[in-house]
């Protein structure tokens, strides 16, 4: 019976798999295009957090095609769905460049995504760029890594805790779904916290499946510990988790004055589906938030909204919310339209080169500067609280933009790496 | 402050209708709230004769709203000592998070059903509020001060609750700043409860003093406040004390209070046990039905399931849309329409698909495995691939406090309760009325059932419907513990199967007792090893288990067994 069931089972998942190598890829084949490819999730497990990304990939196209495309070409995007499936994303990686010849990919959420992804675009000379912040420890001089290095939002979120106003915390619990980012940064952390004088004993870390939905014993451990010393919580739950994590935290009355949880992988999409009511004041740590005001943002914001409601996005056709991930798409689509710009060409090692010093105008009020070696931008740190209706009050930012590390100094053996990708 | 004023939190200026409208019942339910606080402060002011005393001003009201979180809490502390009517207030919208700049004035928000006005205290005069309003940003640090400022105001409150709640904020936060006002307090208190809790409060706010025999003290007094945040601010002064006899005074009176909450630490393991139990049980209930008596292998159940989550997200959406008032009963609506909505979905799978599929469980399977693609892809289609956000009811929010360390969520209590009726009512269906019997004699013997003249294929109709149904209830009480997605059934569809079988195919009694076990089990590791291991031990447990015996804990026996 049992055995009956497994070849079922195999049978079953074979299918699913073919099915999913059918999905669509817009078509129109004019020669004087530029190809596109978007490569997130569109269904399974991480499709919560990366559709809206595909989303913002298509706005800042139709964006450019509206003011006349680009070396008087017009972009066409080329979208494929991997289904949250990893070793997909490797072969979805393969038929863009292949097969669509595709100039860029825009695409990844997951670290272990982005792993099966690299050594195809090494391979085929492609150019990846990432939006989403992650725990460091690769350079690739085919990726551009828009999103955050550890040294860019996990070490000053820790920082905070630590000083005064952010509750001057003694003890740690490193709370994170089992994966390569939360383990990579979590191993981090314990060596900067233990640099910092905090004892092993001190710090608890615990981790839990992906789409674990029952937090209670793990609350009630929380609870536990934080009666030995003022305690913080860095939660890098990813994915949906974080629903069933944040409600067991309401109600069982864990207020955030007392044992603040910073998150690194919770925004506003991902609150959408939460009461925040009582978990007002627990932490983010971001480098954009959508509440920071400022001229470049207002206009960020409503374009996004112009976008959903035209093109009749759900949920954000009703409340349109725009989070980190999205801004670090839309930073790493217009760098990249003026790197081209500035090679005059779509060549993959061209615009490489014209990458390096890239600036924009970021909504999050700064001038983001791609660095000139390391492939990752210069991004301000901040650290913003729940407020009641699900978006987040800053209460703490790096006073300008900060150069991102991606290898950690806090690792062994990594002080003699070098801050840019070898040449091939 | 007098009659029918009242501030009310806004935290919008423009807003949808049904926002707005939901808003409004949470300012009716905020504006109870705040008249009883209203009325109580006034007792207290008139007490201790606030209104003599310095008014609040504009530069006091700046300090607090802007600059480093240290100099606000210094103003803070200041506006405090000297407080008036305006001064509580003032907090109070602080607290909520009402207050906005508006160039050099501090305005507190008051909205009302035409609009937000802000209100200027020192005048009494409201004006409509401009769009370049600034936010009041409060970090953690600052909004405990403000709490334990309210709290340290309304120890004189002539109401005993408010007073008792009051104490016990300060016996959490102690600050030797506040001494001298719970001394006060002491003096004054008539309540002989409230006043050892006051003394409570005095012994914690005393274990920093300078004094060693103070110290000491305080530090065997705090053995009595059997809560967490005692044990913590004992353990912190562990970290500092450099007196020796303090030191295993303060050890003595930790030892004292880990012993009484070790109690609620138990018994709060064994409540996560049966919750997760009764959430498994409700999730393999209608299998238990579709597979354990009609022997359908459904890998569409958990899509049922989901089906009743995003009912109960469309009966919540509708009444927060057409009924605000009557939310937080939208469960009462959303449970019969989950269980119909999922019932008439398999009530049409089984008779458009199942039925031709009897007696070929491989087929089933995969048959059934397509449908719950179909409907994940469906809803994915109507709803979008995220997840919907259904919010509790403001009454399952939250929990009850049993033991100093032990609260049990409501929604919790709620579910189990539910569970528990779910299989009262569907053991009564099956044992006792003629559906049950004929659903019995169908699933034992169907030739001979047809032979007595039963409708079977009506039956497994019947039959059918009504394990999917349940699953639907199982969906609508899923959507208030976890996520509702596209997804959802996925992650609930192994563990239901794993019920079943562990259980013994057949047998609603096994199915009972496998549910709590294994919820049970997987709690009780989840302790030892945490999450990850807990799930792997559990299932090779189980693997275990059915190699050893293949019929579950509860064998079916008699003829039908082979059947």
């Amino acid at each position: 019976m049992m055995n009956r069931r497994g070849n079922l089972k195999a049978l079953a998942l074979a299918s699913a798999m073919a099915a999913g190598t059918l999905t669509f890829s817009l078509q129109a084949q004019a020669a004087d295009t530029i190809k596109v490819g978007i490569l997130h999730s569109l269904s399974g497990t991480m499709a919560i957090s990366e559709t809206v990304l595909k989303d913002t990939v298509l706005m800042a196209i139709d964006e450019i095609n509206a003011k006349g495309g680009l070396l008087g070409k017009k972009l066409e995007p080329v979208v494929v769905d991997p289904a949250s499936n990893w070793p997909l994303f490797a072969e979805k990686t393969k038929q863009l460049l292949g097969q669509d010849k595709v100039s860029v990919i825009f695409g990844c959420w997951t670290s272990v995504s982005r792993k099966s992804v690299l050594p195809v675009v090494e391979e085929m000379n492609g150019l990846l760029f990432y939006p989403v912040q992650y725990e460091g420890e690769e350079l690739s001089k085919n990726v551009f890594y828009t999103g955050a290095a550890p040294n860019q939002q996990a070490i000053p979120a820790v920082d905070y805790l630590m000083s005064k106003d952010g509750g001057g915390a003694k003890r740690w619990v490193l709370l994170g779904t089992d994966y390569v980012y939360p383990r990579t940064t979590n191993k981090i952390l314990r060596a900067y916290l233990i640099s910092k004088g905090v004892k092993e004993s001190d710090i608890d870390e615990k981790y839990t499946p992906f789409g674990h939905s029952d937090y209670q014993t793990i609350v009630a451990d929380i609870k536990k510990f934080s009666a030995g010393g003022k305690t913080a919580v860095v939660s890098t739950i990813n994915g949906d988790s974080n629903v069933p994590f944040y409600k067991e935290l309401g109600n069982a009355g864990l207020k955030a004055k007392d044992v603040p949880v910073v998150a690194f992988s919770v925004g506003e999409e991902e609150l959408r589906g939460v009461d925040t009511k009582p978990l007002v004041g627990h932490l983010a740590a971001w480098n954009y938030f959508q509440s920071i005001k400022n001229p470049a943002n207002d206009e960020f914001i409503k374009k996004w909204s112009a976008y959903a409601k035209a093109k009749n996005i759900a949920g954000h056709k009703d409340k349109p919310l725009t989070n980190d991930p999205m801004e670090a798409t839309y930073i790493g689509i217009n760098m990249w339209k003026q790197a081209v710009e500035k090679a005059k060409s779509t060549d993959t090692d061209k615009v490489i080169a014209a990458m390096a010093g890239q600036t924009f105008k970021a909504p999050s009020g700064i001038t983001s500067k791609m660095d000139e070696k390391n492939h990752h931008l210069h991004k301000s740190v901040f650290i913003g609280e729940i407020k009641a209706d699900g978006q987040f009050n800053v209460v703490w930012k790096t006073p300008g933009p900060v150069k991102a590390k991606p290898w950690s100094p806090y690792i062994p053996g990594n002080d003699v790496k070098p801050d840019e990708p070898a040449k091939k | 402050m007098g009659k029918g004023r009242v501030l009310l939190p806004h935290y919008f200026h423009k807003e949808k209708p049904q926002r707005a409208a939901w808003r409004c019942r949470q300012e009716f339910k905020m504006k109870r709230w705040m008249t009883g606080i209203q009325r109580a402060l006034l007792g207290l002011m008139l007490l201790l004769g606030f209104s003599q005393s310095h008014a609040l001003t504009a530069a006091e009201m700046r300090a607090m709203v802007d600059g480093e979180t240290d100099a606000r809490i210094a103003a803070l502390g200041k506006a405090v000592g000297q407080a008036d009517d305006k001064t509580v207030l003032f907090l109070q919208a602080l607290a909520d998070d009402a207050v906005k700049v508006v160039g050099e004035q501090v305005l507190v928000v008051k909205g009302s059903n035409k609009g937000v006005q802000g209100l200027d205290l020192l005048t009494g005069q409201s004006k409509p509020l401009p769009d370049t309003a600034q936010d009041v940003v409060s970090n953690n640090r600052f909004r405990g001060e403000i709490d334990s400022a309210l709290a340290a105001l309304k120890l004189f409150s002539p109401d005993a609750v408010l007073r008792k709640a009051a104490v016990l904020a300060l016996l959490k936060e102690p600050d030797a700043a506040k001494l001298p006002l719970l001394a006060k307090a002491l003096a004054q208190e008539k309540d002989d409860q409230i006043a050892a809790w006051i003394q409570l409060a005095q012994a914690a706010a005393q274990l920093g003093s300078e004094d060693v025999t103070v110290r000491m003290q305080a530090a065997k007094a705090l053995a009595q406040s059997k809560t967490p945040e005692t044990q913590l601010q004992l353990n912190q002064r562990l970290g500092q004390e450099t007196d020796a006899q303090v030191k295993a005074q303060l050890q003595a009176s930790l030892r004292d209070i880990e012993g009484a909450l070790h109690w609620g630490e138990r018994l709060g393991a064994l409540f996560t046990g049966a919750s997760l139990g009764s959430i498994l049980l409700l999730v393999a209930l209608g299998l238990a039905i579709t597979y354990g008596l009609m022997g359908v292998i459904n890998m569409a159940h958990g899509e049922l399931m989901m089906i009743g989550a995003y009912a109960t997200y469309v009966v919540q959406a509708l009444f927060r849309q057409y009924l605000p008032d009557a939310f937080d009963f939208y469960l009462v609506l959303a449970l019969p329409v989950a269980f119909l909505s999922s019932a008439l979905v398999g009530a049409v799978l089984e008779r458009s698909i199942l039925r031709h599929l009897y007696g070929r469980p491989l087929e089933t399977l995969l048959a059934t495995w397509g449908i719950s693609l179909v409907l994940m892809q469906g809803v994915r289609s109507i709803f979008g691939a995220q997840n919907v956000g259904v919010e509790n009811p403001s009454w399952m929010s939250g929990g009850v406090q049993v033991m100093a360390n032990l609260t049990l969520p409501y929604n919790r209590l709620v579910i189990i309760a539910f569970a528990a009726f779910v299989l009262l009512g569907m053991a009564i269906l099956i044992g006792k009325t003629r559906l049950g019997l004929f659903v019995r004699g169908v699933t034992q013997n169907r030739p001979m059932a047809s032979c007595m003249g039963v409708n079977t294929a009506r039956i497994d109709t019947y039959a059918f419907a009504l394990g999917s149904g349940i699953a639907g209830l199982a969906g609508c009480a899923l959507s208030q513990v976890g996520n509702v997605g596209p997804d959802l059934g996925q992650s609930y569809i192994v563990d239901a199967f794993m019920v079943v079988v562990l259980g013994g195919v057949g047998q609603l009694a096994g199915t009972v007792y496998a549910a709590l076990g294994l919820g049970l089990i997987n709690k009780v590791l989840e302790g030892w090893t945490g999450a990850v291991l807990a799930k792997i031990c559990v299932l090779v447990f189980i693997i275990i288990f059915i190699q050893k015996r293949p019929q579950g804990i509860f064998a079916m026996k008699g003829r039908s067994a082979e059947a």
